[in-house]
């Protein structure tokens, strides 16, 4: 078979590009350790969330400046997010675990690559740097029914020396709506 | 046999062309007079997908305007899910199927010179894919009178747990099972022919169409079973709950695949019609066959990369399927390369000259070879958006933002969508035997569209960057940063051009359904002055190795593809149970 020499060169160079964009997502992972969405998350009846860390969402402070956020988004809000901003500090290192009780919604933190679909019945888990204090907005990007564009949220990053303070009032509000 | 130089190929196939074409030049009704049947079934694909195709895009004018909020008066911000439904399904499984099944069927009748050998089969498949057409489009409008009490406003990717009327499963399920007997149509035809031609190697655009299928059956598995097993029995209450990540699976598997089943139709177009519209010749018949066997091999096992941020799915498996989607550039960029080089040959044999001095001499006001060009360069920048769309890791940043309908209102909303609606320009004069009416406008209409989509898709990609989020009747939220109006211009800028772009977009559509009317409610004409030869290619596939007709084996390495791809994380999803972790149905 014959190939004319400009379409070699052509093949030559096509491959090329597309060794170049495996390689740079390829490092990405390997070199700069980008982690994404994968399997490592928990799987559960989606109906029930009782007895899973879903049953209480909320920021949970698990080592120096490492927390756990457990959010559950369902239709229309995130929970915590939409009532109530999810406050965490400056400089820590935050992994969210958001999960759907309904149907399949998204979980995207606006002008960001915080990113991810949330599945009923999957657990999805993202780990994230907030340097420095700033408010975010969450938005739901997957159509979840006729309100779906009602559906947002808000992240608060404070400075570390405020977030104390606010932390316990959290847990005080939280101890409230238990007990009544 | 010795090789000849490449300019006694020329002269060969030239006085063999020459011939052809004076034939068809007495005999200008030829398509139309030689299969009478086939240009009949040809015409009723034609007429559903252009009538889904008129009232898709109104639909998408309706959406443009709302989600600016240019204008809200038609519908309330929860109907708009309606019409979002209704787009996306006429749009892209029934205008984009009908047309396919119909210029599949003109293809191989023309290119094997033999009617389909059983039409009853033919009005079958028409017949079913009609009625499913009817169900899937009467459960979804249903869904604009509250009183009816039926909906199907689950969009056309129809995720579960949302729960769409049964109507909509059962058409849905009726139009692929069609196109699996439009598929058989063809591969019977071949059949007859290669009987009586044991030989010969096989006609490229029926190659090219039986590619197209096979990979169709191979990918169509996944929606079908998602469908017909799970999602129709649920509707109707048999079963109580579905894995909604076994159903994302399952649709994404023929999901991806599908945009190459819109895509190839338009790459026949490419290939064997356009050069010889710009006045030349396909540079190369061999090249275009290893590319349609790369899309047979490679376009089913990339799947996942819809589900890049999906959790349940190891990192891994997510990493193979962009690995063959990031080869899948290779067929498209050979393509790139193949039909300009036929169109450039094209235009230097009309007289231009330079190195891009050529570009002048093509036949601009012709809307046939326009129309092709123009898409054909749009798709070249979607190739580009959709290079972004297969980074696993850049993927976060777009992942269901405007980026991504903006992405594919390129593609099969134009390198399909236009290509369709030029070589109609040329086509339908020869399934009707009458003479394409208002030219002037035909000739201005594929600008238009160009013009357009440049607006709509350029403003759309950069809101996505932003972070807008698709899908959304208001992109308007309350919360911090989610205004999207720190962008440079401002995101009001991009707003405005994505309303004139959807309202250009269909005036351009209106003038293609009017210019399509007006010609088909004509009388025959004496002559239809369209010359429906194509000559043969600059290298035949004589200069080939047999063995790229193998079908078979082909397809055998496709189906080993697949399973290498899927095996393991499908074995790992069912191994909580083939409906857990289940999630009970959320009706809409």
């Amino acid at each position: 078979m014959e190939i004319h020499r400009f379409e070699r060169l052509w093949l030559g160079l096509s491959i090329l590009l597309v060794l170049a964009l495996i390689g740079t997502v390829t490092y990405g992972a390997v070199a700069e350790g980008i982690e994404m969405v994968g399997g490592d998350g928990e799987t559960f009846d989606s109906a029930n969330l009782d007895g899973t860390e879903f049953e209480e969402p909320g920021v949970r402070k698990v080592g120096e400046d490492e927390y756990e956020v457990y959010v559950v988004a369902r239709r229309f809000f995130f929970n915590p997010g939409t009532t109530d901003p999810i406050r965490v500090p400056a400089d820590s290192t935050v992994t969210f675990h958001v999960t759907s009780p309904d149907v399949v919604h998204g979980f995207e933190i606006a002008n960001t690559n915080v990113n991810t679909m949330v599945i009923p019945g999957q657990e999805s888990v993202m780990e994230v740097e907030f340097d420095e204090a700033k408010q975010y907005g969450i938005v739901c990007h997957e159509y979840c029914g006729s309100g779906h564009h009602s559906m947002e949220g808000s992240i608060q990053v404070v400075p570390q020396s405020q977030y104390n303070v606010t932390a316990a009032t959290v847990n005080a509000d939280a101890a409230q709506e238990g007990g009544s | 046999m010795s090789t000849p130089t490449a300019d006694e190929t020329v002269s060969e196939t030239d006085r063999r062309t020459t011939v052809a074409e004076s034939r068809d030049a007495e005999n200008r009704l030829a398509y139309l007079e030689r299969f009478p049947e086939a240009a009949k079934l040809v015409r009723a694909c034609f007429l559903v997908a252009f009538g889904a195709l008129g009232v898709g895009g109104l639909f998408g004018l309706v959406q443009a305007l709302h989600r600016t909020d240019v204008f809200r008066g038609f519908i309330s911000s929860a109907d708009y899910y309606t019409v979002l439904t209704g787009h996306g399904v006429l749009l892209v499984l029934v205008f984009t199927t009908f047309f396919i099944a119909g210029i599949f069927a003109w293809a191989v009748t023309k290119s094997l010179d033999r009617p389909f050998t059983n039409m009853r089969l033919a009005w079958t498949w028409f017949g079913m894919m009609t009625l499913g057409t009817v169900m899937a489009a009467a459960a979804i409008l249903a869904g604009l009178v509250p009183s009816l009490d039926i909906s199907a406003d689950v969009l056309f990717t129809f995720y579960t747990p949302l729960q769409a009327h049964p109507l909509f499963y059962v058409g849905a399920a009726l139009i692929i099972v069609g196109s699996w007997l439009a598929g058989a149509n063809y591969f019977l035809t071949f059949r007859a022919w290669r009987k009586d031609n044991p030989d010969e190697r096989i006609p490229l655009q029926t190659f090219m169409v039986l590619t197209t299928m096979l990979m169709w059956y191979l990918s169509t598995i996944g929606v079908a079973v998602e469908v017909v097993v799970f999602l129709i029995p649920w509707s109707l209450g048999f079963v109580d709950q579905v894995d909604p990540l076994t159903m994302r699976t399952l649709f994404w598997y023929f999901g991806h695949p599908v945009v190459y089943f819109w895509l190839l139709p338009a790459y026949l177009v490419w290939y064997t019609i356009m050069p010889k519209l710009a006045g030349g010749r396909l540079f190369s018949d061999p090249l275009a066959r290893v590319v349609f066997v790369l899309f047979l091999l490679l376009s089913t096992p990339t799947g996942f990369h819809h589900q890049y941020l999906d959790p349940g799915i190891p990192e891994g498996f997510k990493m193979i399927a962009m690995t063959n989607t990031m080869m899948l550039l290779l067929p498209s960029l050979l393509t790139a390369f193949t039909v300009v080089a036929s169109i450039e040959h094209g235009a230097r044999q009309r007289g231009g000259s330079g190195r891009l001095g050529w570009l002048r001499s093509l036949p601009w006001e012709n809307p046939a070879f326009s129309g092709c060009a123009l898409a054909g360069l749009m798709f070249a920048a979607g190739g580009f958006s959709g290079m972004i769309n297969a980074g696993m890791n850049i993927n976060y940043l777009i992942h269901n933002t405007l980026w991504v309908p903006g992405h594919f209102h390129l593609t099969v909303g134009t390198a399909f969508a236009l290509t369709a609606m030029a070589i109609t320009y040329w086509l339908l004069p020869q399934i009707t035997g009458k003479r394409l009416k208002h030219r002037t406008l035909a000739a201005v209409q594929p600008f238009i569209w160009f013009i357009g989509m440049f607006l709509m898709s350029n403003a759309m990609h950069r809101a996505g960057l932003l972070g807008v989020p698709r899908r959304t009747a208001e992109p308007e939220y309350n919360v911090v940063d989610a205004s999207f109006s720190g962008a440079a211009g401002g995101y009001g800028e991009m707003r405005l051009q994505i309303a004139v772009g959807g309202t250009l977009l269909f005036v351009s559509l209106a003038i293609f359904v009017f210019v399509i009317a007006r010609t088909w409610l004509s009388h025959k004409s004496e002559r239809i002055d369209v010359n429906g030869a194509i000559p043969e290619p600059l290298s035949g596939p004589d200069h080939s190795p047999v063995v790229l007709d193998n079908l078979r084996l082909w397809l055998a390495i496709a189906v080993v593809l697949v399973l290498l791809t899927y095996a393991i994380p499908v074995v790992g999803l069912l191994s909580d149970g083939v409906f857990g972790p289940g999630a009970p149905a959320v009706p809409v």
